[in-house]
């Protein structure tokens, strides 16, 4: 009786255990079931390449979208991974122990401010600086990537911390034994092993960047145009399905599912290279 | 001329010191600024009264009660999933082809931005199970998200339970279900917290899958299938149409502080955890 029972169990954790690649599926399937048909009726190079986002007159063209989410994303990128991976490696190699054991969870800590309060301190605080001193509308490109460049900040910390110290102490010392001096062992030794795991905590920090709704909304300015410069207003991908989602039918709503597909893509292959990235460096490990 | 390596390294260590201390000034303004705007609104009337006039005049009371239900239907329906992969994972099973699409799954999982799992939860829970904008959508949909936190953290937890306290439990004739639920689980227990109240504090401060399946319903839900307005949703909303700049930041201070203190608990039981195992 009693081992039957086990066996029941057994079989019922195996099931529940895919419930996360189960999730995963299924919302892939049901994004692609509502964005692809739409892709293929109105044609790949009506989508992706077009300028003209206009659904009421039938334009469905992502293209000013898609240049807007690259350049925020690498504008936050040029902030957020320089000064994330800099904390973490002065953190870990030039700081005692005890103070990164305060540093590191109130790092932590903070990557849990929501999103919207990012969104709202843009708004309030950076938008109508840069007004002043550059110029332009505000809620801009430059104004977006900086709130995003702190937004990712808390992820590259994090994960750079856990590679860097993830290198044994061994390589230091053989280094320190050459006669290096610290930043030297850290220049040429350290970062050098630690490599894969900054690299990806970039990565899912670019994740982070791409896929963030709505503190972009708050901030970006929404407009669908090309930008010319860092000061012009741009809508992203994600800021485009969440304005027009609340309201949109039909063809416009499929369009914002195909929006989806191609930011559920784009992160896809985000992910893939993060956690490959990470593979390597057990691999390299052993 | 060759720069002294001592020099440069001094050189190196203070950009490096200037960066971090950036990082966390920036960080610690956030955190200032809303509070100090936003605090002097908060107080028991604030929270405990209704708002007036689309959130323009009056209280917040029926956000803070979403922001408690969400997560809480989150966590009811996310915990045994998690809690049960983990167990599967860790104590049922070896590392196989398996278990890594498993893994692959769940940190695939982790990755996905919040607007699509909106956009999921609104075509699948709202519109095709028909359960329209409810807490009910909600609460599935953010139970898909805080899933592959749940079960990272529910597995190392399982994983820092020594395997002589497994094996006493065998010695004593105990089947592994028993061993499981008797003594790795209890064992296990902060370090399940750990995830779960990380798993709530990224439910409180959710708003882009949380306002296509929930909804922005201002009244008081009276049942899990009504639609309701969490407070991330309820400042989103007050702060972009321009309602109340005041009340505004009194609700960004009740959200900033309430996720700080989840998240402060649970790194406080994961270092206490972590601190008797070693």
């Amino acid at each position: 009786m009693r081992l039957s029972g086990e066996k029941w169990v057994q079989r019922a954790l195996f099931a529940v255990s895919f419930s996360a690649i189960g999730g995963l599926l299924l919302i892939a399937l049901f994004i692609l079931k509502e964005g692809l048909p739409f892709i293929f009726n109105v044609g790949i190079e009506n989508f992706l390449f077009a300028k003209k986002w206009e659904p009421q007159a039938g334009l469905f063209g992502i293209l000013p979208m898609i240049v807007a989410s690259l350049w925020v994303t690498a504008g936050a990128m040029i902030m957020g991974a320089p000064l994330g991976v800099a904390g973490a490696v002065f953190l870990v190699e030039f700081t005692p122990k005890s103070v990164m054991r305060v540093i590191k969870p109130t790092i932590e800590l903070l990557a849990g401010i929501p999103s919207v309060v990012y969104g709202f301190i843009g708004v309030m605080v950076l938008a109508p600086l840069i007004r002043s001193h550059l110029g332009g509308p505000g809620l801009s490109v430059l104004a977006a990537s900086l709130i995003l460049g702190v937004m990712i900040l808390p992820t590259v910390i994090s994960i750079s911390i856990d590679a860097i110290t993830a290198v044994p102490n061994s390589y230091r010392e053989g280094s320190f034994a050459l006669g290096a001096t610290r930043w030297q062992t850290v220049r040429m030794v350290v970062l050098k092993a630690a490599r894969s795991g900054i690299v990806a905590s970039i990565i899912l920090g670019m994740g982070r960047a791409i896929g963030e709704t709505m503190a972009v909304i708050m901030v970006a300015g929404n407009a669908v145009k090309i930008p010319h410069s860092s000061l012009d207003s741009v809508r992203t991908l994600t800021a485009n399905i969440a304005l027009e989602m609340g309201y949109a039918t039909g063809l416009h709503r499929q369009a914002l599912f195909a929006t989806g597909v191609v930011l559920f893509v784009v992160i896809m292959i985000l992910n893939s290279a993060a956690s490959a990235m990470v593979k390597n460096r057990m691999g390299g490990r052993k | 001329m060759r720069i002294p390596p001592r020099f440069s390294q001094g050189i190196v260590v203070s950009i490096l010191g200037l960066a971090t201390l950036v990082t966390l000034s920036i960080l610690i303004f956030i955190i200032g600024f809303i509070l100090e705007k936003g605090l002097p609104v908060v107080g028991l009337g604030f929270l405990f009264t209704l708002p007036q006039d689309m959130g323009r005049a009056g209280g917040i009371f029926p956000t803070v009660v979403a922001s408690i239900l969400l997560p809480l239907i989150a966590v009811c329906i996310a915990v045994p999933l998690g809690v049960g992969t983990a167990v599967y994972l860790t104590e049922y099973t070896r590392e196989s082809a398996v278990t890594r699409i498993i893994r692959f799954g769940a940190d695939c999982l982790a990755g996905i931005p919040s607007i699509i799992f909106g956009l999921f939860g609104f075509i699948f829970f709202v519109t095709i199970l028909r359960m329209g904008w409810s807490l009910l959508s909600g609460g599935l949909t953010l139970a898909l998200m805080i899933l592959p936190t749940l079960i990272r953290t529910t597995e190392e937890a399982i994983k820092a339970v020594p395997n002589a306290y497994r094996e006493v439990s065998y010695s004593l004739g105990a089947t592994r279900l028993r061993t499981v639920w008797r003594v790795v689980l209890p064992n296990a227990l902060p370090g399940i917290v750990t995830g779960v109240m990380l798993g709530v504090g990224r439910s409180v401060g959710e708003t882009a899958a949380v306002i296509f399946t929930a909804g922005s319903s201002l009244r008081l839900p009276s049942s899990i299938f009504d639609s309701a307005r969490t407070m991330s949703v309820h400042f989103y909303i007050l702060a972009r149409e321009g309602i109340s700049t005041e009340n505004a930041y009194g609700t960004a201070a009740v959200l900033i502080l309430s996720v700080l203190a989840i998240n402060a608990v649970a790194y406080g039981l994961m270092n206490r955890f972590i601190r008797r195992r070693s």
